[in-house]
């Protein structure tokens, strides 16, 4: 280990805490709430993944009877793509990447002692938490969990008697993402002040790594995004139990007046998908940014472009909220928007390609360790090509005629947004695990996985764009009713079989992530050789995560292979090697 | 492991692409005048796109497989932090690619959807409701009566589960189903309503889907040009019994459609 510069002693905002409340529940270091975002998302993807074999195994089986969980109904089938959809996105997608990684992470990696606002942290995480179990208790309300789909279209999420589940369950489903978006706006103020106001002497912009790039412009997405679906939300719980009107006209249900009128059902469409869109990007621009790094990490290379990449995920961020209405084509908005909604989304496909080519360009006449995270890294790249490739099509209104609403969205959303994005955790969770817990996970194990997870994804997802096309509607729980899908069912059956055996490759990262933080390897402060902050500190970080000092930032965050060096990698915090950039 | 990497990610590419060239699973044949455009335009996409999806995997399987580490046989790291002539250049290609496609695109929805159905088009009014789709034609006078909401009797069907108001001498002619038929090669004015929740009017033969939307009244356009039976469909989660909104549309000549209605004024005199 090299000796690192540090500045003059800064005090830490807190003291140590001392016994098993302040230091593990109610916490008050970001690390501690990181692990506990962690664990939270764990938790939440495992329930997700369940709900979502249940769906697999009703569309190929619709009269089978499950052990404990009895018939599963057409309304409980779509009961299972609302909470599948709804727990995967805010609490997995938005949890794990920003609130679990970028929260352990982000202060030490810019050199800081905690997030600007520790307090304001731990409330997030225990609003997000309250969100959770209000979110887990729909299923338990009489009625159930409701079936509007993650996406609560009104009238259907706004009309008590519009279906089963839409009572008691569709409230709590409201008021749990009314939390989360509380919870979500906080972490997004913490995030963006300790970016902008913590960083270490000589951590300059562009010097950051490309992680804290991604969850700064993800935090600001954040904050400008989740303040909308916190008012959508109200307006809606308003519409449902106050008699208020905004998103439902005139309507009849079975004919019987609601007594609703002069509502826009395409107003919930707009606000929600001024969220949901930048959303989709609140999910993979962590991702992004842990991959970016691990791709250089391990190809022992500088980043290809960095400067290139920071100003794409300044544009993604940017173009993010200008594109929300290529969900709506379908919807009876005006045509001539729909024009400019198009041209703006072929537009985000711009960055977001050059991000690709800088991958590619880290990898070449690099030399690659086929670590765990770099695995995934590379699976991660692959995804990303293979989901953003069938961008294009439904960004085409033409195209989209055919394709929306069809299986070819959920191929699309899942690989690009769902999985690449869980590639993204799973390989900050190998990368960073020895940080962490102060052990390294077994690698023969992260490799099965990486295995069962890359291939298993594909087998799953690539087959659902055959079904899109060959018009195969989303969110039908039976095939039954309509002849041609008769023809697909083989094609259903391919994919549920895959689910399984996919499904089951994850028990290998949960034995594996608990087996090694008590039995696993020993880990060094820098077992990887990296070179951003958190590898010049001891593992795991001590409390204020130098040791009562700041590090001095004098290089750029992927020094590696720097010529003349004496090995092949340069910290942050060693001798300038050259005028960055 | 490069070498695994690179015949796994290989395979993946070559099996994916070879059911979308096989069209093992492919559209439905299409049998509305736009069916043509709008398909042609997807194989334009799909070659575009397939060349792309192929050349960026191809090229990551290769590169993880050549650049692995070899120890002290591996050749010298570049140390490079980048080159900003090529940022330049795939940032203009990929614009050029991508607005390019738009573009080239932008003409077929600019028929489907800017321009009003002719006036000598037959039109058509669906309603969707949980969960059925209902079709309602004007009769010889042309005009469509007045609905009241108060007067509809979901559990009735036809005109009443519209809540047609009979009182109105307009509602004397027209004509309640629930099966779409329609003449051949002449132009159908579709008028979208929907009385409950959302709806989406989806007949893939014809390449048309359009939502339903509760307060609005769609008007929309189409031309088949084959005669048969189509399935309709529902492609907006609209409740539980959302995979069974199932409805037939049946392209006919135009004399047996003329006859057909006929038929229909007959029955309801």
């Amino acid at each position: 280990m090299a000796t690192h510069d540090f500045a003059a002693q800064d005090s830490h905002a807190h003291a140590a805490p001392e016994g098993f409340i302040r230091k593990w529940v109610f916490s008050l270091d970001h690390k501690v709430i990181g692990l506990q975002y962690y664990f939270l998302a764990l938790c939440a993807v495992f329930v997700g993944m369940f709900l979502s074999l249940l769906m697999r195994i009703h569309l190929i089986w619709p009269t089978a009877t499950l052990p404990l969980l009895g018939d599963i109904k057409p309304e409980t089938y779509l009961t299972l793509v609302t909470m599948h959809g709804t727990i995967m996105v805010f609490f997995v997608l938005t949890t794990a990447p920003q609130g679990g990684f970028g929260n352990y992470f982000l202060p030490i990696q810019i050199g800081a002692p905690d997030m600007a606002f520790p307090v304001l942290n731990m409330l997030s995480f225990w609003t997000t938490f309250l969100g959770f179990i209000v979110m887990i208790a729909a299923f338990f309300v009489a009625g159930g969990a409701p079936l509007h789909g993650w996406t609560g279209y009104a009238p259907l999420s706004a009309i008590q008697s519009a279906g089963p589940g839409e009572g008691l369950g569709a409230d709590l489903w409201i008021i749990s993402i009314a939390i989360f978006c509380i919870g979500a706006l906080m972490g997004a103020l913490n995030f963006i002040t300790t970016t902008l106001d913590m960083r270490a002497k000589g951590m300059t912009m562009m010097r950051m790594p490309l992680t804290v790039w991604a969850w700064f412009v993800t935090a600001i997405l954040g904050l400008l995004a989740f303040g909308v679906l916190l008012s959508a939300g109200i307006l809606l719980l308003m519409d449902r139990n106050m008699g208020t009107s905004f998103f439902v006209p005139l309507t009849t249900i079975n004919g019987q007046l609601t007594g609703h009128k002069g509502g826009s059902p395409l107003l919930w469409q707009h606000l929600f998908w001024f969220f949901g869109h930048p959303e989709v990007y609140i999910a993979i621009l962590p991702a992004m940014g842990m991959c970016s790094q691990l791709l250089s990490v391990f190809s022992r290379k500088p980043i290809f472009g960095y400067k290139a990449m920071v100003y794409a995920i300044l544009a993604i961020g940017f173009l993010g909220f200008m594109v929300w209405g290529h969900h709506m084509f379908m919807s009876g908005m005006s045509p001539y928007t729909a024009f400019a909604f198009s041209i703006m989304t072929m537009g985000i496909g711009v960055p977001s390609a050059i991000k690709t080519f800088n991958w590619l360009g880290t990898l070449l006449r690099g030399r690659i360790r086929f670590t765990s995270p770099m695995l995934f890294a590379i699976g991660f790249v692959s995804l990303f090509v293979t989901g953003g490739i069938s961008g294009p099509f439904l960004a085409q209104p033409v195209l989209d005629i055919q394709l929306h609403d069809t299986y070819f969205v959920p191929a699309h959303f899942h690989l690009i947004m769902g999985v690449a994005s869980i590639f993204g955790i799973f390989a900050a969770t190998y990368y960073w695990f020895p940080k962490m817990f102060g052990r390294m996970m077994s690698e023969s194990l992260a490799r099965w996985h990486f295995w069962f997870s890359f291939i298993g994804t594909y087998a799953i997802f690539m087959p659902m764009h055959y079904l899109g096309m060959a018009g195969m509607p989303r969110r039908y729980s039976q095939m039954t009713e309509v002849n041609y899908l008769h023809d697909l069912i083989p094609l259903q059956k391919f994919i549920t079989y895959a689910a399984f055996i996919t499904i089951a490759g994850q028990l290998i990262f949960l034995v594996n992530l608990f087996w090694s933080m008590f039995k696993g390897k020993k880990a060094s402060d820098n077992p990887w050789e990296a070179t951003t902050l958190e590898w010049i500190t001891a593992t795991p970080p001590p409390h204020d995560n130098f040791g009562g000092k700041t590090p001095v930032v004098r290089n750029g965050p992927y020094e590696y292979n720097v010529p003349g060096a004496p090995r092949d990698y340069v910290m942050q915090t060693d001798p300038e090697v050259e005028p960055s950039h | 492991m490069g070498l695994i990497l690179l015949v796994v990610i290989w395979l993946i590419t070559l099996i994916s692409t070879y059911f979308f060239i096989a069209k093992t699973w492919w559209l439905p044949a299409g049998a509305s005048a736009a069916a043509a455009g709008i398909d042609h335009h997807f194989t334009t996409t799909y070659i575009l796109m397939g060349i792309v999806f192929v050349a960026a995997q191809i090229s990551l399987g290769a590169l993880v497989w050549i650049y692995r580490d070899r120890g002290s046989s591996s050749g010298k790291v570049d140390y490079s932090h980048g080159n900003t002539r090529l940022e330049i250049v795939w940032t203009l290609l990929t614009t050029v690619l991508f607005v390019g496609l738009n573009l080239a695109s932008s003409s077929i929805w600019a028929s489907e959807r800017f321009r009003a159905a002719e006036a000598n088009s037959v039109r058509v009014e669906v309603t969707g409701m949980q969960f059925a789709w209902y079709f309602r034609y004007p009769g010889p006078d042309g005009k469509f009566a007045a609905t009241n909401p108060e007067l509809e009797d979901a559990s009735a069907g036809g005109e009443a589960a519209l809540g047609l108001d009979t009182k109105d001498p307009a509602s004397k002619d027209d004509v309640v189903t629930g099966t779409m038929v329609v003449p051949v090669n002449r132009e159908i004015e579709v008028i979208l309503r929907a009385h409950d929740v959302i709806h989406s009017f989806f007949i893939p033969s014809m390449r048309f889907k359009q939502d339903a939307v509760p307060g609005l009244a769609i008007h929309m356009h189409f031309t088949a040009i084959q005669t048969g039976d189509y399935e309709i469909l529902c492609a907006e989660l609209c409740g539980l019994g959302h995979y069974k909104m199932h409805g037939m549309l049946k392209v006919v000549s135009q004399d047996e459609y003329d006859k057909w209605l006929a038929a229909r004024e007959a029955e309801k005199q």
